[in-house]
């Protein structure tokens, strides 16, 4: 009954999607401007740190953009609907699902652009590939959340910036180091493994703590 | 007597961590000397900060499950009070830092740039700005209902998303701070024991004590609330 209504209220949000494409192309329009500044200031051949510092910077932003938008766009009516019908967590997984495949999505198209503009300074091409994916879901899992927190203020679009950035970097922190890891630098031993079970025992805990709070947030 | 006697423990406890704090014997080492004793007060002011969050965090969760405004007031006053602690512990480190780790033949902003990239630095840093943000969040919600449920909500996902990752990050990235492998202070064989004999009633005193201001707050406000907590 519940996964019945989690997959109705995704394929809602994929065929709103499709229909109104203007904000997909929005945020696929600001990830190509943003690289080709890129590109003209500081051209191909970039430098590997740069390189990675750039990468998390643009998809944190991208980030934001992207999955804001998701409780933004519903309107309180539709919320009062939404209400009657399904349950709270239902409703909060199906969000959550689909700002995953959502950044899923910006990030390919975004490292595809980064290494056909500012040229590919990781060794590991796959690894960099699996960590960033690993991040991109991290964010969105965490900007969901706030963004339904936010939902419920004034001012919804500078108030997810004002929330998120203290609480996203610890996990930007950990997500950098550990991307040095494409870029062939050594590690001590397991400590990557580690870092990437704490960076996914962070987004599972961020999961279970959506589910828990999130019925709180949504009654009126 | 059964609720002043943690206050007269509370001044007794501070009494004798200022006093003994600054007369009782402590090993010189080579680069800190004298500054050791800054320990009493930079690191109690943390582990201070830590237990007040979580005392903000309990009543966070207490005010979801019986939304009583009481709880509400409870958690506001005990964040306010953490962050003035985490305030003081960055200002005692600061003091602590000028002396230790700035290189007096650089510029202060030149020593400014290599400290501030500490994990440690960077992990309080941000446990100051959630709760500016915890503050903001409440400000920019004008019903009251709502304030209190929203803003519970983002104390008890701030929390969670926050502490765990400031005991661990700062393990992982390279750091000048003391106290890398393992509970800074906590571990058995950090601190020489004739300085755990004041540090351990430190930390309890300025605890006690922030508890104690927090406290007093939270009856101003009930008593300013009066009318209104009553008419619920």
């Amino acid at each position: 009954m519940e996964l019945r209504q989690i997959f109705a209220l995704f394929k809602k949000d994929i065929l709103l999607e499709l229909r109104q494409q203007h904000a997909f192309y929005g945020v696929i329009l600001y990830v190509i401007s943003t690289v080709f500044v890129l590109y003209l200031t500081i051209g191909s051949n970039t430098d590997a740190e740069i390189w990675n510092a750039l990468y998390w910077v643009m998809l944190l932003f991208v980030c934001i953009n992207a999955v804001a938008k998701s409780f933004l766009q519903e309107s309180r009516g539709r919320m009062l609907y939404f209400y009657s019908i399904t349950s709270p967590s239902a409703f909060m997984i199906s969000k959550l699902l689909y700002n995953l495949l959502l950044i899923v999505i910006m990030n390919s198209i975004s490292l595809i652009l980064f290494i056909a503009f500012l040229g590919n300074p990781t060794v590991f091409v796959w690894q960099f590939i699996g960590i960033s994916m690993l991040g991109a879901c991290g964010l969105s899992l965490i900007f969901t959340m706030l963004a339904a927190i936010a939902s419920r203020a004034m001012q919804q679009a500078s108030l997810m910036a004002i929330l998120g950035f203290p609480i996203i970097i610890p996990q930007l922190l950990l997500l950098v180091r550990l991307s040095k890891m494409a870029f062939a630098e050594t590690f001590k031993a397991g400590a990557s493994l580690q870092i990437t079970l704490l960076v996914i025992a962070l987004n599972a805990s961020v999961v279970v703590l959506a589910v828990i709070l999130f019925p709180f947030l949504w009654k009126d | 007597m059964r609720k002043t006697w943690w206050k007269i423990l509370c001044i007794v406890l501070l009494l004798y961590a200022i006093i003994g704090g600054l007369l009782l014997p402590v090993p010189a080492l080579k680069q800190l000397q004298e500054t050791i004793r800054n320990l009493y007060y930079h690191v109690s002011m943390w582990f201070a900060m830590m237990a007040i969050f979580t005392i903000s965090l309990v009543h966070s969760i207490r005010y979801l499950r019986s939304s009583d405004f009481k709880f509400d007031i409870c958690a506001r006053e005990y964040a306010t009070v953490g962050l003035v602690l985490g305030f003081l512990g960055y200002a005692t480190g600061i003091i602590w830092a000028s002396f230790t780790w700035a290189d007096p033949n650089n510029p202060a902003y030149a020593s400014f740039g290599s400290i501030a990239r500490e994990p440690k630095l960077i992990g309080t840093a941000i446990a100051i700005l959630t709760y500016c943000a915890y503050f903001v969040l409440r400000s920019s919600i004008t019903d009251i209902d709502k304030r209190a449920r929203v803003s519970a909500v983002y104390n008890i996902f701030a929390y969670a998303m926050l502490f765990p990752s400031i005991w661990i990050v700062p393990r992982i990235l390279p750091s000048l701070h003391p106290g890398q492998e393992g509970n800074p202070a906590l571990n058995y064989n950090d601190i020489d024991s004739r300085m755990r004999m004041v540090f351990y009633p430190a930390v309890i005193g300025w605890t006690l004590l922030a508890v104690w201001i927090a406290t007093l707050k939270i009856r101003i406000n009930f008593l300013k609330e009066k009318n209104w907590l009553n008419a619920k």
